[in-house]
């Protein structure tokens, strides 16, 4: 793809040899941007599909009608969700897991020191529109007291956030895009300026503009395959290094944090990325100041 | 001041290879180094271009291998009115014209080898012909021994012998040297000057920029002589001879 032999020594320019690491330093940054916007697309899309087909319903107990009440309460709306259609399964939350989600705020409690609420998990079928509020009715009738939560407010808030980060990691690996671009422009009308007089001899002798463009976009081109290897090269072990730190914070409710396999393969395909647009725009800036010379 | 340039000759019906007419040249807003300039260059011609320091030899070269276009007035190259020919156009123009500069112009960066290659790699030749080429041609300018050499690592001669190798390498049909022998001794001065009288018997068309007073006079050839930005030519002793040798290859 990139000629070896050049006319120019465009290799021996000091800013050439600063651009790998310059633009490095941008893959770096932009992988993890990609890393960002790829996780957290895949973050909304699984609390998009998971938490939208999931409901709680929570049953407070009844203090005058004791342990025997609560569990026929229960009983009532395990039957009552059964014959729901839409709903695929219910499992109640055992009273252990109860006292553990209470923990942080109680701290260690016995399940007789306080009423628990019984905690019944909801899971509908994929494409039911199962009511939240026609069911909280009917389960209100069975169980006065009892609450259905179908997490829709809490999960559109989430997800607006999730998809506003994503659309800033958007904007941010466009502004990387830009700054290389611009980073290239800038070298190669340093370029130009250098090579003014090996330039000027080349046309002299004949060479069309494309001639002398191919050797700057075939030189750009190699330095940001280099530039985007070695960001990469960086910007994996960092990358591992924060999807091991989220997978340490992954609660149930939350979806799992690290980069699939389809985010790696997409991030190699960043050094290619930046030689192509690299040596687009160095073509592309040749092209335009030579047009100024006769 | 205005020129009193003689009126330019076209009932010759042969084709020329640069023919001006009333051409001006100035840069930006100065005055014109160039004024209504007319002359005409016949194929297998051999030209000396004379003329004390700053009344436009190198301008009037500069036209000649299109790094410049003139303010005004026409320069017709191979056939080609250049104001009217679009830039893409160019270097296929500039492709036939061999130029060998003052200051030899030769890239530092690449052996002697590589310089002379430079025309036939822009032309896309294909690299064997390359080799064969620029070695018969590096042989013949007494430099085989220094094909990998740098370029500043050459003497004046050297230099200015590897960049007529580089002029001519192309078979041009157009060569333009200026002040050729300027670096050189007159011993080396002569034998450059021989070489590019090879090359005219050839075919090429000359034109040699030159200071050297007695080169014009020995060698004899037409003179085109500029003062103050005005152009005369005189017919040099070979005159006659030119012209029945350029008959004869026509």
């Amino acid at each position: 793809m990139f000629s070896r032999r050049t006319d120019l020594p465009l290799d021996k320019d000091p800013l050439s040899r600063f651009l790998p690491w310059l633009i490095a330093f941008m893959v770096f940054l932009a992988a993890l941007a990609q890393a960002g916007l790829i996780g957290l697309d895949g973050m909304a899309r699984r609390w998009d599909s998971g938490l939208a087909a999931m409901m709680t319903v929570q049953i407070p107990s009844d203090e005058d009608g004791g342990a025997d009440e609560d569990a026929r309460r229960l009983q009532r709306v395990l039957n009552l969700l059964s014959e729901t259609p839409g709903v695929r399964h219910v499992e109640v939350v055992g009273q252990d897991k109860v006292l553990d989600l209470l923990r942080p705020w109680l701290g260690d409690l016995e399940s007789a020191d306080v009423p628990l609420p019984r905690l019944i998990n909801v899971e509908t079928e994929p494409n039911a529109d199962v009511d939240a509020r026609v069911l909280q009715q009917k389960i209100s009738r069975t169980a006065p007291g009892a609450q259905v939560d179908d997490h829709a407010v809490w999960l559109a808030r989430l997800i607006d956030m999730v998809r506003t980060l994503e659309a800033l990691a958007g904007v941010v690996l466009l502004l990387i895009l830009m700054a290389l671009a611009g980073t290239v422009v800038f070298t190669t009308r340093t370029g130009l300026t250098v090579h003014h007089g090996a330039i000027e001899v080349l046309h002299l002798t004949g060479a069309h503009d494309s001639y002398i463009a191919k050797q700057f976009a075939g030189r750009a081109g190699l330095m940001g395959l280099k530039g985007g290897a070695i960001g990469l090269l960086l910007a994996a072990p960092t990358l591992l290094g924060l999807g091991q730190m989220a997978g340490r914070l992954e609660a149930g409710m939350l979806p799992g944090m690290a980069l699939p396999l389809v985010g790696w393969l997409s991030l190699l395909v960043l050094p290619a990325a930046t030689s192509v647009t690299a040596s687009l725009t160095a073509r592309i800036t040749v092209m335009r100041n030579l047009r100024r010379m006769i | 001041m205005k020129c009193e340039s003689p009126p330019l000759v076209t009932a010759n019906s042969t084709p020329s290879i640069a023919r001006f007419e009333n051409v001006g040249l100035r840069y930006g807003l100065g005055p014109e180094v160039l004024q209504d300039v007319s002359f005409k260059l016949d194929p297998g011609s051999f030209h000396f271009l004379v003329g004390p320091s700053g009344a436009g030899k190198s301008s009037l070269l500069k036209l000649l291998y299109l790094a410049h276009r003139p303010t005004r007035g026409l320069v017709h190259l191979f056939g080609r009115d250049i104001s009217t020919t679009p830039r893409d156009e160019l270097p296929a123009l500039r492709r036939s014209i061999g130029v060998v500069f003052q200051d030899y112009r030769l890239l530092d960066h690449l052996s002697t080898f590589d310089n002379v290659a430079l025309p036939l790699r822009v032309a896309g030749i294909r690299e064997p012909d390359i080799k064969r080429h620029v070695r018969e041609l590096l042989a013949w300018v007494g430099l085989e021994k220094h094909m990998e050499a740098r370029p500043p690592t050459l003497s004046g001669g050297q230099a200015q012998r590897v960049s007529i190798a580089r002029a001519v390498i192309a078979r041009p049909r157009l060569l333009l040297a200026d002040e050729p022998t300027g670096n050189v001794d007159d011993r080396m001065g002569f034998r450059l000057m021989h070489l590019l009288e090879e090359l005219n018997k050839l075919g090429t068309t000359v034109v040699v920029a030159t200071h050297n007073v007695s080169m014009v006079k020995q060698l004899g050839h037409p003179v085109l002589k500029l003062d103050g930005g005005c152009l005369t030519v005189s017919p040099g002793a070979n005159a006659g001879r030119q012209a029945m040798e350029a008959g004869g290859r026509a």
